[in-house]
Formats: C-alpha cells, sequence, structure tokens
C-alpha cells in the first residue's frame, strides 16, 4: 500500500514537471515583457539589455532549469508588473479564489441535486421540464454572457446586488474572508451563481439520469410493494444509491471550477488568482505566469491523487496490480 | 433575526452615505502597477501618483503648465543651459518633514538613475544643483528650451524617508527585487495613501496640510480607486451607482450612459494619434505612390462614424492637436478617392495590387482591431489585398519594434506637446537612442540634422519654422498613414463638475459638486 501511494507520489511530481516545461514553451508565443515593462521613451540598447539580463535570450531549456531550480526552494521570484514577490501574491489572493469556488460548488451541488431528484421523480410535470429545458440554456449560452446578464439583471435594473469586488473582507491575519460581512456575502452571490451554474447543470443531468436508472431496479419495486412512503422510497432508498457517481464527478469538478475562476473573476473584478493570472498574460509577467500554473498543475494532481487512493480504499480488488488502470 | 440584519445594513448604508458626502469612487480600466513614482512611465500608473505626489511643475484640466511644487523657473540670464527653479516654501510631506531644495535634487537624480523609467526624460541633464534651500539649478547639456514639458510626470520625493527605507533607487527588474516604494508613498500632494491592494482597491484620503487648499478647490475627502477591466461591468457599475466615475467608457456604451438619469458624459480631445505605419524602403510601399494612394483610399469619414461612432477626430498628420507645430493645413486629410488612388497604383507598376499583412494590437487602442478590419476592406477596393494579424499588445509591439512588419498599426502621445518628441522617436533614423518607434525605415539625413538642432535651439522663431520645414518632408514622403485622433470620454454622475483631462489624467484637486 505504501509503495503505491509513494510510486503514485513519484508520478505526480513528474507531471508536475512536464506541466512548468509545457508552460515555459507557451510563454515563448505569449509576447515579451520588455515593452511593458519600459516606458516608451526607452532607448533600444536599453531594451536589448533588459531583455539580456532578464534571461529571454536563453535558449529554453536554460530558462526552464532557473525556474525548475528556484522552484524547488519555493523561490518564484517577483512579478515583473506589481513588483511585489510572487509568493505573496499567490498567498494573499488565493482565500477569494477557494471562497468562491467553496460558494459556487455548493450552490451547483445542494442545487443540481435537488433538482435532479425532482426532474427525476416528476418526469413528465410542467416545472420539470421548464427546468431541464432551461438548463439547456444555461449550458449553451458563454459564461461570460451569464456573467454580463446577471450583472444586468440584479445589479443595475433591481440594484439588490453588487456588480464587481469583493465587499469588504475581514482580514484574519493569514487568510481574508468575505463571510463574515453582509456586503461580502452579497458580493459572493453573483459571482458565485455564474462560476457553479455549469456544473449545477452537470449536477443535475447526472443525478436525473442515474436517479432513473435506479429507480427501475427491483428493490425500488418491492420497497414501493411493501407499502413504504414514497419519501423513503425515493430519498431513503433510491437517492443514496444515486450520490457516489455524483459524488465523484463533483470532487472531480472542484478542480475546474478553480481553473474556470478566470473568466468570472475578469468579469466581476473579483480579486483572486484568476484575475492575478490573466494580468500576468496581458502583462507577459513570466514569474507570475509559471507560478499559477504549477498552482493549477499541482491542484488537479492532488485531487487526482486522492481520489485514487479513495479507490483504493473503497475497492479492495485494485489493490493488487491493477491500478494502472483506475488511475487513468 | 434576518430582518434585523437588513434593518441594520440598511442603516450603516444610509449614515456611511451621510457621513462620506465627498467621497469620490473612481474606476477605469487598468490599475496603477507600482506606487513608485519612478518606476513605470505608463498612463495610469501617473495618474495615481499625481494624487499622492508632486511633480515640480505639472499640466492642469486643459494641459496647460502650471507651477506645483516650483512656482517660478526661468532659464538664467544669459545662459541657456542652466535652468532655474524657485520652489514653493512651507511644503510639507505627508509625513510632516519640510520639503525642500535637497529632496529636488535627490527625486530628480533618482529620476534620472539606471533602473529609472523616466531616464530617458532627463537624459540631457547632467547637473542638478541645490543654490540655497528653496533654489535649484538643472545644468543640460547645451539648452535645453523644452526641458520643463519633460518634468510634469516627474514626482518628488523626501529625501530622508527614501534614504530611510532604502529606496534611494527604483526598483531593479533584473535583480528580482522588491522594494519598500513600491508599496508604500509619503508625497506631497493632495492626497495620501490610506490603503491599498492591486487590481482591488486603494483607498486614499485628503491631506489636510496640503499646499494647493487654498489655490484649487480641494473638495474631495476621500478617494476610493478600483480598476475594473471588463468594460460591460465598468458601465455597470457606474448606471448601478457604485461608482462616481469612470473612464475608459466603451464608445457602444456612451449613449446609454448619456441618456440615464442623473449620469453624464463629458468628453475631449485625447494627445494621441492613431495611424498606420507602412515600410517605406522595402516592398511595393517603398514607392511613394503606393503610400499615397493606400492615404487616399483610407475613408477616415466612415471609420469615425462606423467603427468610432463619432468618437474620433480625423487626421491627416500623425500629431494631436495640442503639440505645438500642430496646423490646421498639417490636419487636413486628402479626399476619399478611389479613382485617383488606383491611378496612383497603376502609374507605380501595381495596377493589379499587391499582398500585404496588415498587423494590429487589439488591446490597446480604442476598437483598434475594428479600425484594421475596416482598412483591409478599404484597401481592397485599390487591389490591395490585405490579411489582418491581430494579437496582443505584448506580441504586438516586440513584433513592430523588431522590424518584422511591413504595414502596421501604432498610437501615439506626445508627453511634451512638442513635435520633437513625434520626430525623435517615430521619424528620425533609428540608431542609438533615437528613432527606436522607427521601424518604417524611413531615414532622411537632413531631417535627423533638423531634429538634433530643435534640441538645443533657443530662439523659438527658429525652432517653429524648422518644426514646420521637417513636416513639410514627411509629409511629402507620406511616412505614415494618419488616421484620426482619440477622444476621450469620462461617465460621471451629474453632481460632479470635473473636466477631461487630454492625458487622460483626473487630478481630484480640480473637482467640485454641485
Amino acid at each position: 500500500m505504501l509503495l503505491i501511494i509513494l510510486r503514485r507520489l513519484g508520478q505526480s511530481i513528474f507531471v508536475l514537471f512536464l506541466v512548468a516545461f509545457i508552460s515555459f514553451m507557451i510563454f515563448r508565443y505569449v509576447g515579451n515583457p520588455v515593452d511593458n515593462l519600459l516606458g516608451q521613451e526607452a532607448t533600444t540598447e536599453r531594451r536589448e539589455a533588459l531583455i539580456e539580463s532578464l534571461g529571454l535570450n536563453d535558449p529554453l531549456h536554460v530558462q526552464y532549469f532557473d525556474f525548475v531550480v528556484r522552484a524547488l526552494q519555493f523561490d518564484f521570484g517577483v512579478s515583473y508588473r506589481t513588483g511585489m514577490p510572487v509568493a505573496e501574491m499567490i498567498v494573499q489572493r488565493l482565500p477569494a479564489t477557494i471562497e468562491l469556488a467553496l460558494v459556487s460548488a455548493v450552490f451547483a451541488i445542494l442545487l443540481g441535486v435537488v433538482a435532479g431528484v425532482y426532474t427525476a421523480i416528476n418526469r413528465r410535470g410542467f416545472i420539470a421540464n421548464a427546468i431541464l429545458s432551461s438548463s439547456l440554456i444555461g449550458v449553451s449560452l458563454p459564461t461570460f454572457l451569464i456573467g454580463v446578464l446577471l450583472i444586468w439583471i440584479f445589479a443595475v435594473e433591481l440594484k439588490w446586488l453588487p456588480s464587481f469586488g469583493r465587499g469588504t473582507a475581514v482580514d484574519l491575519g493569514f487568510w481574508s474572508t468575505g463571510f463574515l460581512t453582509i456586503s461580502g456575502l452579497k458580493s459572493l452571490i453573483l459571482p458565485g451563481i455564474m462560476l457553479g451554474l455549469y456544473q449545477m447543470t452537470l449536477i443535475m443531468r447526472l443525478t436525473r439520469a442515474e436517479m432513473l436508472e435506479v429507480l427501475r431496479q427491483d428493490y425500488i419495486k418491492f420497497a414501493k410493494a411493501r407499502g413504504l412512503p414514497d419519501r423513503t422510497v425515493y430519498f431513503g432508498h433510491a437517492l443514496k444509491n444515486t450520490l457516489v457517481p455524483v459524488i465523484t464527478i463533483a470532487g472531480l469538478q472542484l478542480g475546474s471550477i478553480v481553473a474556470f475562476a478566470i473568466i468570472t473573476e475578469t468579469v466581476f473584478q473579483w480579486p483572486g488568482v484568476g484575475l492575478m493570472f490573466i494580468n500576468a498574460v496581458y502583462f507577459v509577467d513570466i514569474p507570475v505566469m509559471s507560478a499559477y500554473l504549477l498552482l493549477v498543475g499541482t491542484l488537479f494532481v492532488l485531487i487526482n491523487l486522492i481520489v485514487d487512493l479513495l479507490y483504493l480504499l473503497i475497492d479492495p480488488r485494485l489493490r493488487d496490480g491493477q491500478l494502472r488502470r483506475a488511475g487513468s | 433575526m434576518l430582518r434585523l440584519i437588513l434593518l441594520s445594513a440598511a442603516a450603516l448604508s444610509v449614515t456611511a452615505s451621510a457621513a462620506s458626502a465627498e467621497t469620490i469612487r473612481w474606476a477605469r480600466a487598468g490599475d496603477s502597477l507600482t506606487l513608485d513614482p519612478h518606476s513605470q512611465n505608463e498612463g495610469p500608473t501617473h495618474a495615481l501618483a499625481h494624487q499622492i505626489y508632486d511633480p515640480l511643475l505639472q499640466r492642469d484640466m486643459a494641459g496647460a503648465i502650471i507651477p506645483a511644487l516650483a512656482t517660478e523657473w526661468a532659464t538664467l540670464p544669459g545662459n541657456p543651459n542652466v535652468w532655474r527653479f524657485k520652489l514653493r516654501e512651507g511644503v510639507t510631506f505627508h509625513d510632516g518633514a519640510a520639503f525642500d531644495a535637497e529632496d529636488v535634487v535627490f527625486s530628480l537624480n533618482r529620476a534620472k538613475a539606471d533602473t529609472s523609467e523616466m531616464q530617458e526624460l532627463l537624459a540631457s541633464v547632467i547637473d542638478i544643483r541645490a543654490v540655497d534651500a528653496y533654489t535649484v539649478d538643472l545644468e543640460t547639456e547645451g539648452a535645453n528650451p523644452l526641458m520643463i514639458n519633460n518634468l510634469t510626470n516627474t514626482f518628488m520625493m523626501d529625501k530622508g524617508w527614501a534614504e530611510a527605507n532604502d529606496v534611494a533607487k527604483p526598483l531593479d527588474h533584473n535583480a528580482g527585487e522588491t522594494t519598500y516604494a513600491t508599496s508604500n508613498t509619503n508625497g506631497t500632494g493632495a492626497f495620501m495613501l490610506v490603503s491599498r491592494s492591486v487590481d482591488e482597491k486603494t483607498v486614499l484620503q485628503a491631506n489636510p496640510n496640503y499646499w494647493g487648499a487654498d489655490i484649487y478647490p480641494h473638495q474631495v475627502s476621500e478617494i476610493i480607486y478600483t480598476p475594473i477591466q471588463s468594460s460591460a461591468t465598468r458601465v455597470a457599475a457606474l448606471l448601478s451607482g457604485e461608482v462616481d466615475i469612470i473612464q475608459d467608457v466603451p464608445v457602444q456604451d456612451l449613449g446609454r450612459v448619456g441618456a440615464t438619469d442623473g449620469l453624464k458624459v463629458v468628453t475631449a480631445a485625447q494627445n494621441r494619434v492613431i495611424f498606420f505605419g507602412v515600410d517605406n524602403v522595402d516592398g511595393p510601399t517603398a514607392d511613394v505612390r503606393v503610400r499615397q494612394a493606400m492615404n487616399m483610399a483610407i475613408n477616415r469619414d466612415a471609420i469615425q462614424q462606423i467603427v468610432m461612432r463619432d468618437q474620433s477626430d480625423p487626421t491627416g498628420v500623425i500629431m494631436p492637436p495640442f503639440v505645438n507645430g500642430w496646423t490646421e493645413a498639417l490636419n487636413e486629410f486628402p479626399a476619399y478617392d478611389l479613382d485617383a488612388a488606383k491611378a496612383l497604383m497603376a502609374e507605380a507598376g501595381y495596377g493589379d495590387g499587391f499582398d500585404i499583412a496588415l498587423n494590429c494590437p487589439n488591446d490597446r487602442y480604442i476598437n483598434d482591431e475594428a479600425i484594421c478590419q475596416a482598412a483591409v476592406g478599404m484597401m481592397g477596393q485599390i487591389g490591395i489585398n490585405v490579411t489582418l494579424d491581430a494579437r496582443p499588445k505584448a506580441q504586438h509591439f516586440p513584433f513592430i519594434k523588431e522590424g518584422n512588419s511591413d504595414f502596421w498599426m501604432l498610437g501615439w502621445g506626445v508627453p511634451t506637446f512638442d513635435s520633437h518628441y513625434i520626430f525623435n522617436y517615430l521619424l528620425h533614423t533609428n540608431i542609438g537612442s533615437r528613432g527606436s518607434w522607427n521601424p518604417t525605415g524611413f531615414s532622411n539625413a537632413e531631417v535627423d540634422e533638423m531634429i538634433v538642432s530643435l534640441e538645443s535651439e533657443t530662439d523659438l522663431a527658429v525652432r517653429d519654422a524648422t518644426i514646420a520645414k521637417i513636416w513639410d518632408i514627411v509629409q511629402a514622403e507620406q511616412v505614415h498613414l494618419p488616421i484620426h485622433n482619440q477622444v476621450l470620454n469620462w461617465g460621471m454622475k451629474d453632481g460632479i463638475n470635473f473636466d477631461v483631462q487630454p492625458e487622460d489624467q483626473p487630478h481630484f484637486q480640480f473637482l467640485t459638486f454641485n
């Protein structure tokens, strides 16, 4: 067991190095930061000197090697754009993204499961069909547009909720939270919906399909024949068996919620790591871009690792030699 | 319980708005990059720095030079190489330290340091001396009649504060260091820094000891500055009343903002010209007749009406009207004339047209990519088959600066408000410290010589004649294809009286409330 975990950890580290290498190859095509760093009056010599001293003329493998050596010492350098240490910037901005991801995940799972169960039970109901067809709109509209629509309705027309920002955040020293103030909570609603909408419809459709499948099973028929109340049949027996795949998918989607937060954070000027990343791309802020991609890579690798280990825990058959298939 | 919370929230918001009646909530697309006043030479960074720090002299809301920390300035009688500045007395920094000549000498030397982004503007300065506590001499290499035009964004810091905090030089990007001055300030300006979170919120509070309190209205008690990158969100924040003033109103939303009760759009010409550059040396565009034909094929009125929704001033010269050397005649552009253009093309031997790629930024100027798309169609009408290559500015500018493009879009603001700034970077041969934005290949020894002579010519009449002569040559050669000058739009509440500043820099000490 320990050997398997160690092997998985080793693979994960290899994947991270690969992520870093691919991101370095991409940086070549993002542009050149020097024209952003220098004023428009800068001389051609000074421009070339800066390119040289930032190491942008070095071959790819040299730049990559420098980065890996420093990253191994947790030194991610200083942002070209803000002049602040990258590690400090990430620590400052991570709470905003994590809180947003948490809110949208809770929204997606709660509403998704409830709507999924409802539409499965009332298959031919008018409301169920309305939910299903409107969820189709939710999936097919670009999230960017949904965000703008939400702002238009709830901020401009109704003036109920703020259109941008995080409201007043309370600094707890190691973590700044928006959960403790009314403006902070209000600010979470619109971006939370925008970010969670796609996952919600996904979970809803998955729950519905699983539920329909389960409802056809013999034990449900027997339960009904035994005269158990509908409530017990649906929620006591059927839902429990539906949830296993739903939870697996929801867990895996958590990673993509953090990654998708880039668009939501741009629309709502949400001060998280996604906004930091998009600004870094515009500026060609290589230290920030590489650190962010490594962070997201670590997140995905960690989630996959946990899922793999959970499978091991749940299914003893996987422990002897069949791991590779489960992890693929 | 919920009702109680809502009630108390309502009560809180009422008291908050009553207590902060003179708070200005200000939004624009980009945040300042650093609080260090010499570390970046960039619009939004200077705009924030102007609230906190002061230069010796500055531009007011109409673009005219007015005194700031210096009250008088002139070259010494008999020695045009030395500018003498009389400093304002009784000015203190936000931490209480007194401002004097020592701080000016320190700050100008800091702005000249090798890690400063303001250094090129001070390149001609060879010595900075304190004559007495409130007099400073600035000696230039040869006469520099326009020295003061270069100082409007060069801010004064406190020597003692900078040395105590180890920020005697601006941040060095190569060393990968971070400095105290990047996120802390101590200026003499109208507002003091309260808190700052990059890309999120910067709060400033009125300086109670501001030297200009009796000169300017200085009615704003607090500024809350929030960058909002998404233009739809920025407009929404203004419409919903969450901010009081926004810069960078997208042209398609101007009507909506103007038609909303309680809001207005204030418009003014911007000090920025947009144009196409072309290769003057190789390929079909090396022929001046082809460049003239292309210039005639640009339907500037159509671009103004359709692409820019009337928010631009078409022009025939790559010079905004604020700039010394601008004339009505230069600004005139040839009539949109396809027949004449085709005839010129045929005369040049390109009657069947040619293929060319147009390089265009898509995140830098107002509707940049849309203008280029319109140009593709217009060039097509005289047989030029244009393929459009629109890219983010971080790729566009290095690409054109390295001379890879035959046909490109560029915009140019003129911070010194003088033609020399255009000539030096866009028209001088690309060599040494000059011509760094001239990938056209245009190189004229006579013009180069005249450009250099402008730097030390103290007889302004002679100087202006030289400027006119250079423009005549450049216009005859059709080195660039001018399009238009940009127009600035600020959206704000009706209760605010505030002019639009041609450099897009709001100076909030000028703002008044109804």
